[in-house]
């Protein structure tokens, strides 16, 4: 038995010595063929890589909010169960309506109304088109996460008098004010000046769009009512929870206080939708999720491509070595060591390969991370390299298996 | 004297479509330890057919062949590899050298395949080199080599598994007269210090030098003959 095992090490030992001595012979082939799976590896890892970067990003983006945030809204965000249009039959939800549930509410520890609206937003020559503005009131830094590279966020006092303070997304103060210091400096906000009180830390994250606090401004909802928009206007009522498990009852306890809040008797549905993050996060899932099959599914064929090219070769390499195989068999080699050898040749090709896709992966990695917070993953290295074997073994197979069946001495006689 | 090789009828018939070719209709023959045998006959007589039963390269489709007291016609494809290995040495027409590998590598090549560990391999590998007169060359690839020192690389690696038989197959047929000469020379000197051997040969000068000649002709022995008047290059001298 043991001796069994010593000769079996020493038949792979050997295998991989000739396998390496026949790829070194063929420099020039070996390296052509390791191209494919270079370019393969490359590939899936900076895919991978790329797409963990991109739902990384997603979630940064999505937390940014507040991950224990509910919003009481006329519409429903995602899968509303109740019809577009009967959700623009609802009545609007009004400031009145916040203050009275504020009011009731015990659960939540901060709760702000907000709105939005759109504004050119100019600071001498430099103009920030069609700005996205949410209104709201000094309570609204306590329902989020974000924090201050300068300045601060409106005051009660301000919020309440409506006073014309403008608080910055990191981008577009930089738009703005390149050189810096913006807090201090009046703005023109279609047409109003603001004074700019306060600029938010760079959030970084790109995904949410116009939601990203990077590019908004903030302003109190007062001022909107008294210069942009009409009292009417149905607001969205931000509800932060003590913390993720009280999340739950914070919802139910809303649905009961705004029912009674705008009067429903026991057999009227909701006229209010309780938005979550939840939602948005199964919507940026799913979408992720889609992105994902995609993604793999692309750069998966590529390394399919490369692994054909590689059993491509290895048939060429087999047909063009017949004598080769025919001087092995005759002078002693059996079956399975000239199926080892051109399997363990394909092996060492495709390792090579996805050892040098792996480092232009690392090196494309720390390029895609200056935009995308990403690393590459240890599973992702250790699997790139499995997968490079696997591909050699596969490939290798079919061109080992014929190189094993040719008979001597028609190999022999090959020309 | 101790047999190594007892061939009795066999046959070896291929299916050429719906015909069926007798390459050997039905040849029996034996040899013995240090006989220096050529085996001799016109082309589509047998005696490449011939050649690859012997060397178990092919089974016969009749007929029994004992090599050293086993029944080769028995066995599987690995058990011909290993009767290959150990016990014959092939020397080619062509010479059949890896073409990207060293004379030291290419002689060393079949004490991998035997499982012999490296010092003893390239101990023996050099041995071998050195019979043959090429131990200066030992790291020169065979394109580095003229044509008769690539046989002697040939015969190098026949020799160093210490095989029963050295089974050569045309083995001037590439060289010139005088290299030719060179190389029967030296399977004389192989000969002399007690190997075995069986030449293939056309030639009839070439076949000269073995104690005895097998005449093949249609797939049969035409004549099994000691030869009278031996060639031999060593008396030349």
């Amino acid at each position: 038995m043991n001796k069994k095992v010593s000769s079996l090490l020493f038949e792979i030992k050997e295998g991989l010595i000739i396998s390496l001595r026949a790829i070194a012979a063929n420099k020039g082939r070996s390296a052509l063929t390791t191209l494919g799976i270079v370019i393969g590896i490359w590939a899936v890892v900076t895919m991978s890589t790329a797409l963990k970067g991109i739902d990384i990003a997603f979630q940064n983006g999505v937390s940014s909010l507040g991950s224990d945030n509910l919003y009481i809204d006329k519409w429903a965000w995602f899968n509303p169960d109740t019809p577009w249009w009967e959700l623009r039959n609802r009545r609007n939800i009004s400031m009145d309506d916040y203050y009275r549930y504020k009011e009731l509410a015990k659960l939540p520890i901060a709760t702000a109304p907000s709105t939005f609206t759109r504004k050119t937003v100019k600071f001498r020559d430099n103009i920030v088109e069609s700005m996205f503005i949410t209104a709201t009131t000094s309570d609204y830094i306590k329902t989020t996460n974000l924090d201050f590279s300068d300045g601060r966020f409106f005051t009660d006092m301000e919020s309440k008098g409506g006073r014309n303070v403008i608080v910055l997304g990191s981008a577009i103060a930089e738009q703005l004010f390149p050189f810096g210091g913006a807090v201090g400096n009046y703005v023109d906000v279609g047409g109003r000046k603001m004074k700019v009180v306060g600029v938010l830390q760079k959030q970084g994250s790109w995904v949410m769009g116009d939601f990203n606090p990077d590019n908004q401004g903030y302003i109190p909802i007062e001022f909107l009512f008294k210069n942009f928009a009409s009292r009417r206007k149905s607001i969205t009522i931000n509800v932060r929870a003590p913390n993720s498990q009280m999340v739950e009852a914070v919802k139910e306890e809303a649905i009961g206080v705004m029912r009674r809040v705008r009067g429903l008797t026991y057999n009227e549905k909701n006229d209010f939708s309780i938005n979550q993050q939840e939602g948005i996060l199964s919507q940026i899932n799913k979408t992720v999720s889609v992105i994902q099959i995609g993604g793999f599914f692309i750069t998966g064929l590529s390394l399919f491509v490369g692994a054909i090219g590689i059993m491509n070769i290895m048939f060429v390499s087999v047909k063009e070595r017949t004598r080769e195989i025919g001087i092995r068999k005759a002078i002693g080699a059996k079956k399975r060591t000239i199926l080892g050898q051109f399997i363990s040749e394909a092996s060492i090709i495709c390792l090579f390969g996805g050892l040098i896709g792996l480092v232009f992966a690392v090196i494309t990695g720390m390029i895609i991370n200056q935009w995308l917070p990403t690393s590459i993953q240890f599973d992702a290295v250790v699997l790139a390299i499995l997968i490079s074997l696997a591909t050699g073994i596969i490939s290798g197979f079919a061109p080992a298996y014929q190189a094993s069946k040719l008979d001597p001495v028609d190999a022999l006689r090959y020309e | 004297m101790e047999n190594i090789i007892s061939i009795e009828h066999i046959a070896r018939i291929y299916q050429v479509g719906l015909e069926e070719v007798h390459a050997l209709a039905d040849v029996s023959l034996k040899i013995n330890r240090n006989d220096y045998v050529a085996i001799m006959g016109p082309s589509g007589s047998g005696k490449s057919t011939l050649m690859n039963i012997i060397g178990c390269l092919d089974t016969p489709s009749r007929g029994i062949y004992m090599f050293e007291n086993e029944n080769v016609s028995q066995m599987n494809d690995n058990q011909l590899a290993e009767i290959r290995n150990r016990k014959i040495g092939f020397v080619f027409q062509t010479f059949n050298l890896l073409p990207r590998s060293t004379a030291l590598h290419n002689v060393e090549l079949p004490l991998i395949y035997a499982g012999l560990p490296k010092s003893v391999r390239l101990e023996r590998a050099y041995e071998a080199l050195e019979k043959v007169g090429l131990a200066d060359r030992v790291d020169h690839k065979p394109n580095e080599l003229s044509g008769g020192q690539r046989q002697r690389v040939a015969i190098a690696r026949a020799l160093v598994t210490q095989p029963s038989i050295i089974l050569a197959d045309e083995p001037t047929g590439n060289l010139d007269s005088k290299t030719g000469n060179d190389i029967m020379a030296l399977f004389e000197e192989l000969h002399e210090t007690g190997n075995t051997i069986i030449l293939v040969t056309h030639e009839e000068e070439i076949a000269q030098h073995a104690q005895r000649i097998i005449r093949l002709r249609d797939g049969l022995i035409e004549s099994n003959e000691i030869v009278k008047e031996r060639t031999l290059v060593g008396n030349n001298e």
